[in-house]
């Protein structure tokens, strides 16, 4: 099952990546190790979890201004996401995105998609973003809900 | 590229004005596309933030833009830095993480900022005036020159402060807008008893609560006592900025743009309109603490924000309290500023509180500089912020206490609050 979502980029480009979901904020700094990739924030419910390589899909940051920092480390010793899709701009994760392509030409693209259509990503969605922000959704089994399929 | 440059910024975008400015120049026009600003304003003051992390790409950028000629032209603070510059070796520090440090002190102090290290600078050297322009990192920092002070920033993350001090532009966006300075949600304290409203911990609840609740909207909060201290409202709007995305709060008849609600809402109405209750407040303070009642306590952690002087003064009266006690049991740390500790070396203080063996620590914090030993099991604060971080950020468990709590639970080792402000909630 294949479906396109038209996302606004924030910062450009192209990625793929499975999906991590979350209906939560977070605060990257003292929510995320950048030695690791690992989420930390034990106030979060994805605390524990590796968001490496993948596609994190969360409202919009919260919390520190250092959130930039860490995402910029985290992009630099390969731990980041491959992408994120927001519900919302967040200029301080844009900003540690920016300067990462700035210091070192390394992308790590930012989209942002409305709430309702961000609401239709699932945990483990095969995600593939494009440099106009276009998200093709992929999922190889269809989550069984009981009602009619979307 | 949208935005519409002055010639100078496009002088600075193309490189005349050297390469430190051309890099900050070029972070700015992609932060206006990503904003939506179509045009660039000036800002008189900014505080930075980007020094406070320890990491190879921070110390990176910093070197840099040093490197390429950087200079800040206007008045630049700093936020703490990952050093206590005096006590480092007495503190441990290893010697490589200490040399990082320095060199990232240097980078930012050769740029021209002025080495106030403290992430409460709204309460040392430049403060800022009502309704100025200014460009502040630290998310405390932001809150407090919003909402209490009354200047106008947006919440910028850490290498847009230093873009933005050594250009003295930013994108004309945000919250340096009269109009995206209303407020959104209405919050109105109903019931809370004086005895509760006078306790420090009132503040720090209602943080946490609102943070939460509002994320990045503009909480209006009604009810607020008009005698709130200055050291209450900075831990109000640090908890606030730890549980939500809150850049700016306006509380009637407390905040300076919120005399009346209509001018807090600038004539229009609320989105939402929300009652808070004591019984909310006891649910944040449940909520706050993951250490319990008697587990074994070994660090006190005050002055997250930065102490100030009046904060340091109420610790004194906390120890007098206890009459010939002392933190033997379990180490009581305060973290504060070069500037407050020479108001603290200069008054009676001092003695008191090294005599009951509290340690001042300087420039920085737990969570930026290896200062708290690695086997730290149980950390106790007064502050929202630092008990919303430390579990994660240092893998402890916390408990949440005001100052009368936390000194009796440094005197006895373990922790020890007292439940009677919620007796009747």
């Amino acid at each position: 099952m294949e479906r396109v979502l038209n996302g606004k980029p924030v910062v450009a480009g192209s990625a793929k990546g499975m999906s991590v979901v979350s209906t939560q904020p977070i605060s990257f700094w003292g929510g995320l190790d950048p030695q690791t990739g690992v989420i930390i924030d034990r106030r979060h419910e994805r605390c524990g979890e590796v968001i490496t390589g993948k596609v994190f899909v969360f409202p919009g940051g919260k919390g520190s201004s250092t959130a930039s920092a860490v995402l910029l480390e985290s992009i630099r010793l390969g731990t980041a996401p491959a992408a994120i899709i927001n519900a919302h701009v967040d200029p301080i994760l844009a900003l540690g995105a920016i300067v990462a392509e700035v210091l070192y030409q390394q992308s790590m693209p930012i989209v942002v998609l409305s709430q309702k259509d961000c609401g239709t990503i699932k945990e483990g969605d095969r995600l593939t973003i494009a440099k106009n922000g276009t998200i093709t959704v992929n999922r190889s089994q269809p989550v069984c809900t009981g009602k009619a399929p979307e | 590229m949208h935005v519409k440059l002055s010639v100078i910024d496009r002088q600075k975008f193309e490189g005349q004005y050297g390469d430190a400015a051309k890099l900050a120049m070029s972070i700015l026009v992609r932060m206006a596309d990503v904003c939506g600003a179509t045009e660039l304003m000036d800002v008189t003051q900014a505080h930075v933030d980007s020094c406070a992390l320890m990491s190879d790409s921070s110390l990176e950028f910093a070197e840099r833009l040093a490197a390429g000629g950087g200079r800040v032209s206007i008045p630049t603070t700093t936020n703490m830095i990952p050093l206590d510059l005096q006590n480092w070796q007495r503190l441990g520090v290893p010697e490589d993480f200490a040399s990082r440090a320095l060199r990232l002190a240097k980078a930012y102090t050769d740029m021209g900022c002025v080495p106030t290290w403290t992430c409460a600078p709204y309460q040392g050297y430049l403060t800022p005036r009502f309704g100025q322009q200014i460009a502040w990192g630290e998310s405390n920092a932001v809150v407090y020159a919003n909402s209490v002070l009354g200047a106008r920033t947006n919440r910028y993350g850490d290498f847009m402060d230093i873009c933005a001090a050594i250009t003295g532009r930013v994108p004309k966006a945000g919250l340096h807008l009269k109009d995206n300075r209303k407020g959104q949600i209405l919050l109105r304290l109903v019931d809370i008893p004086p005895k509760l409203q006078e306790d420090d911990t009132f503040y720090v609840m209602l943080g946490h609560f609102m943070g939460k609740l509002v994320q990045d909207r503009i909480p209006v909060i009604e009810g607020l006592s008009a005698n709130a201290t200055d050291d209450q409202l900075k831990a109000l709007g640090a908890a606030a900025a730890s549980f939500g995305a809150v850049a700016l709060f306006h509380a009637i008849g407390v905040t300076p743009e919120a005399n009346t609600l209509d001018e807090a809402f600038q004539e229009g109405s609320a989105e939402h309109v929300i009652e808070i209750r004591p019984s909310d407040l006891k649910a944040a303070w449940e909520d706050l603490s993951t250490a319990a009642e008697g587990e074994k306590l070994d660090v006190v952690i005050l002055g997250c924000p930065h102490f100030s002087f009046a904060e340091f003064r109420q610790l004194a009266r906390a120890i007098e309290d206890n009459p010939g006690s002392s933190c033997a049991n379990s180490r009581t740390v305060v973290l504060t500023s070069q500037s407050s500790y020479a108001l603290l070396k200069r008054s009676d203080l001092l003695d008191r509180l090294s005599h009951f063996g509290v340690e001042v620590i300087l420039d920085t914090c737990m969570f930026h500089s290896p200062i708290i030993e690695p086997e730290t099991k149980v950390v106790m604060t007064n502050s929202g912020k630092c008990a919303y971080y430390a579990p994660g950020h240092l893998g402890v468990q916390v408990a949440f206490g005001n100052l009368r709590d936390c000194i009796r639970s440094a005197i006895n080792g373990v922790v020890c609050r007292e439940e009677s402000l919620w007796k009747e909630c």
